[in-house]
């Protein structure tokens, strides 16, 4: 984990995001849901739930986790695995907050494969 | 990535309760790995087939014994073929072919046959009731008592109060006959042997049942052998061979049941008494299986759940490679399902030389028990009567423990074992974490224990929920209860109320109450005033506390878009793809050249995939990008035309019929009373969503009998109608009354509308809220007492004043930009 090697991408303000919400960042094919909590902390997972692939970033954010809109599995903004009975993860992108900017790791999937 | 063309196709042959428990379980531990079509021979969902007693005896209705409902089916993408029976498996080709079962005699089959190629097939037909070949065995009013048409059937003959004759005293036998007297019927049973459940009990407790069933009025026969049911056209009458009649209006066989094996004989599959399969539960051909009481297993077949769901479990980790997972069959214990009569009994009880047997009568209060125990241990258990040491002797069974130390007061039960009384919680406190609590569902004392602590679970409804003990039969429901009462102490109170989501400890119609005592007016004060557990609430209940803020409070409260579903958030229907669908409010139905030419224009330059019409008759575009959406509703809007809320827990659609205008038998303008209703109503938030229609005439072209509120004309007025339901549930309205003019009808809904806005429960149907308060109250309020009546419209009135504003407009306006719009756009090179 040396954040040196990171490659970071500025993907817009935390201003942009509305406090218990998410904004989408494409990436090519890829979309990346970025959220913000109630805390103003600032979390980006895969745009797809586990389950079923549905868009995590037009779930409902509480505390740290997402509701995902299609059949309510709850996912951790800090994990992606999902929370209670169900299993599965989705992977989950690093992000850094300067001066209210974020800054996405983008090649986090090509890494951890 | 998966898709569905690279899963294995598993076809399941049978819905019973075996084969529903295998596809729980794959479902849990790889959701994604099968495409699953199920074949039900009967016309409907799985249900829980050990509760039919309970159906038929009316402590239960089938809606509370269904495992698995359509959603559940729909939610994990299954293709449930119901009424379907499976007629060939061509293991060459690897095809199964079913033909659709006629709805009724004469009647052609709905569709045409399927056949579905498989990768893997589970076999679980289950098994037929075995009927006896006496004379008149198929005389009309014979029946067996296997599935819930069997239990229809014999509600609709106890209507008679006549005389039923149940032949075979075993365990279902004496269920259905219980059943039958509880429905009015004079009941008979016949046995053939001299004492009743001789396979689960021993002749002394036989005798105990036999008095206590006699003690209900129902007429009880032994050593009676069926020599002919007699009848003309019907049935009228059984007579034994030693020449007694009985008189019967209705006969149920229950005297045992047979594998169904005829098409796993005819695919050329081994086939003993059932499907031989062996300890993977493969049959022969290995990508085929068979699970439940068509199986054979270890030359044995099972027909109690406990063993059965053990075989599901067994196949569905097969199924994803766990090779290790194999099938024995273990001990498992018995219960009579009659109010009243307990029963109890497990193991090997049968009398033998190098056994020895204790046993215990208290024949005051009829309580009897045996133990059967060999080299010390405990073998076979009998109880009748006071059965609550049964799930702790059975342990002892299981575990083979050495019974020495506490023989002299092992019969007592565990109370005494240790020469000390202990009260029950105590009892329960003192079973070891291995003791089994659920036989139906193998669960032990531990896995529910667990479950409490790590869980936080406080309620039998969540042990169920998380556990399943209890799901099935239900009969260690008290055991549960018990368990929960030693590890929570204080904190477990049955009759507590529900609390809104794990965020609080109160219940809904509790938080409403406080918003409005409290004035709490802001998302952020409720939170703070009624002291949530959760910074800032959960997917459950925030929005139910946007709604009743927004409900509370129109005017002041600001709606929280953050906590809203996605479809009420972005005034659109999400789709599984994550694009939007689009539905423009058209007033009652009618629409006209111009919108139909501004949608025709909208569907060509946003290229939008699909159009088609909804039950509620508007029209639907479906595939719109969420990017899109912005646009397309400004077009929608300079062509007049608003949201159609498709998508809101508010006023949805209303329904109408041409009415008097083009119709001959039209008594009124309904398709204007609609219009008129519609624009009155639309824009208001519910509980849930509310669908309206509005019929000509009796004839009800609009189907107003099914909607939450509906209006059927008549010469003499308006019978105005609420609370059915046309989805998961079907239910018929209830009349909430009869008015003279279109103001009166138009008035008395906007108040019953603004009575369920204030009461109902978030995601609570019209249907259920009725239920639940009462259909004479909702009547009192909104017809008979006038002034309460106003009140309501006022209120009603004053709210959509601030609720009709078109969301579409706003947002094409810039409102909520953020929604549509991607934050970034960037594409990253590839990392070397």
């Amino acid at each position: 984990m040396n954040a040196d090697i990171r490659t970071w991408t500025s993907v817009g303000s935390i201003d942009d995001i509305p406090r218990r919400g998410a904004r989408c960042v494409r990436n090519g094919d890829m979309t990346i849901a970025v959220f913000r909590t109630v805390d103003d902390q600032i979390f980006a997972l895969e745009d797809k739930c586990p389950h079923r692939n549905g868009q995590l970033s037009q779930g409902i954010v509480h505390d740290n986790c997402v509701t995902c809109p299609l059949h309510n599995w709850v996912i951790s903004l800090e994990t992606g695995s999902a929370q209670g009975a169900d299993e599965g993860q989705t992977s989950s992108c690093p992000v850094r907050v300067q001066d209210r900017q974020i800054y996405l790791d983008l090649t986090f999937n090509q890494v951890a494969s | 990535m998966s898709n569905s063309s690279e899963k294995k196709r598993l076809v399941v042959v049978g819905n019973g309760m075996a084969p529903g428990r295998a596809l729980e379980r794959l479902i849990e531990t790889a959701p994604d790995s099968f495409e699953v079509t199920i074949f039900n021979a009967e016309p409907r969902v799985n249900y829980d087939r050990i509760m039919l007693s309970p159906v038929l005896s009316g402590e239960k209705s089938f809606e509370e014994i269904v495992i698995h409902g359509d959603g559940w089916y729909v939610k994990n993408g299954i293709t449930l073929y119901k009424g379907a029976k499976v007629t060939a498996i061509d293991r060459g080709r690897k095809t199964v072919t079913a033909e659709f079962v006629a709805s009724g005699s004469g009647q052609a089959p709905l569709h045409p046959p399927v056949g579905v190629e498989y990768d893997q097939l589970i076999v679980a037909t289950g098994s037929s009731p075995i009927t006896i070949p006496v004379p008149g065995h198929d005389l009309p009013g014979v029946l067996s008592y296997r599935d819930l048409d069997d239990v229809n059937a014999m509600l609709l003959a106890a209507k008679s109060r006549g005389n039923a004759v149940v032949i075979g005293g075993g365990l279902l036998g004496l269920e259905a006959a219980a059943g039958l007297m509880e429905q009015g019927m004079q009941v008979s049973v016949l046995h053939l042997m001299p004492t009743l459940m001789e396979r689960q009990l021993d002749p002394a407790a036989g005798h105990l049942l036999q008095r206590s069933i006699e003690a209900r009025g129902i007429n009880v026969i032994t050593r009676a052998n069926t020599k002919a049911i007699l009848g003309a056209g019907k049935v009228e009458a059984v007579e034994l061979d030693n020449g007694t009649v009985l008189p019967a209006d209705l006969v149920v066989m229950a005297v045992g049941i047979r594998p169904n094996a005829g098409i796993a004989v005819d695919a050329g599959l081994n086939v003993n008494r059932g499907i031989v399969v062996d300890k993977s539960m493969r049959t022969n051909d290995p990508d085929i299986f068979a699970l439940g009481e068509c199986a054979e297993a270890d030359g044995e077949v099972f027909g109690l759940v406990a063993p059965l769901y053990e075989m599901a479990n067994v196949v569905a980790a097969q199924l994803i490679g766990e090779d290790a997972a194999v099938f024995k069959s273990s001990a498992t214990a018995t219960k009579l399902k009659v109010t009243g009569i307990n029963v109890f009994s497990a193991g090997d009880f049968a009398d033998a030389e190098d056994r020895e047997e204790i046993v215990l009568r208290d024949g005051a209060r009829g309580n009897y028990r045996r133990l059967v125990l060999k080299d010390n241990k405990i073998i076979g258990i009998v109880m009748y009567g006071d059965t609550s040491d049964g799930a702790w002797f059975f342990d002892l069974l299981k575990r083979r423990v050495d019974v020495s130390d506490m023989r002299e007061t092992l019969i007592f039960g565990q109370n005494y074992a240790g020469g000390i009384p202990l009260d029950p919680e105590a009892a329960v406190a003192a079973l070891p974490d291995e003791a089994e609590v659920c036989g139906c569902n193998g669960i032990c004392k531990g896995d529910i224990t667990g479950a409490i602590a790590g869980l936080g679970l406080k309620s039998l409804d969540d042990v169920r929920a998380h556990t399943k003990a209890s799901a099935s039969c239900g009969s260690c429901a008290g055991l549960v209860e018990q368990i929960l009462r030693a590890q929570l102490g204080d904190a477990y109170n049955p009759a507590a109320v529900v609390p809104m989501c794990g965020c609080t400890d109160l219940g809904h119609d509790e938080v409403r109450r406080l918003i409005v005592a409290k004035a709490i007016k802001s998302l952020p004060d409720l939170l703070q005033q009624l002291e949530w557990k959760t910074s800032c609430g959960c997917a459950k209940c925030r929005p139910a506390l946007n709604y009743y803020l927004l409900s509370s409070w129109p005017g002041e409260y600001v709606d929280d878009g953050q906590s809203r579903y996605i479809n009420e958030r972005v005034h659109a229907n999400i789709q599984k793809d994550g694009t939007y669908s689009v539905v423009p409010r058209m007033w009652g139905g009618m629409t006209s050249a111009k919108e139909l030419r501004a949608i025709a224009d909208i569907v060509e330059k946003f290229d939008i995939p699909s159009v088609k019409c909804t039950g509620g008759q508007r029209i639907d575009m479906l595939g719109v990008k969420k990017e899109d959406l912005p646009a397309v509703w400004a077009d929608l809007n300079s062509a007049g035309m608003v949201s159609g809320a498709a998508y809101a827990k508010g006023l949805r659609t209303v329904k109408t019929c041409v009415g008097k205008d083009w119709c001959r038998f039209g008594t009124r303008d309904s398709t204007g009373l609609g219009i008129k209703l519609e624009k009155f109503l639309w824009g208001s938030w519910t509980p849930a969503k509310l669908k309206l229609a509005v019929s000509g005439c009796p004839r009800n072209c609009a189907e107003a009998t099914c909607k939450d509120i509906g209006v059927i004309c008549v010469e003499s007025g308006y019978d105005i109608l609420f609370g059915g339901a046309a989805g998961l549930d079907i239910k018929g309205t209830e009349v909430l009354g009869h008015v003279g003019s279109e103001e009166e009808t138009v008035e008395v809904i906007a108040a019953l509308t603004q009575l369920y806005r204030e009461q109902g429960r978030y995601l609570e149907r019209i249907y259920k809220w009725a239920k639940r308060v009462g259909i004479e109250n909702v009547r009192e309020q909104v017809l008979d007492d006038r002034k309460r009546r106003a009140e309501l419209y006022e209120r009603f009135v004053y709210s959509q004043k601030f609720a009709q504003i078109d969301p579409w407009a706003e947002r094409v306006a810039g409102k909520d930009a953020h929604e549509f719009q991607p934050m970034s756009v960037t594409t990253m090179e590839a990392a070397e």
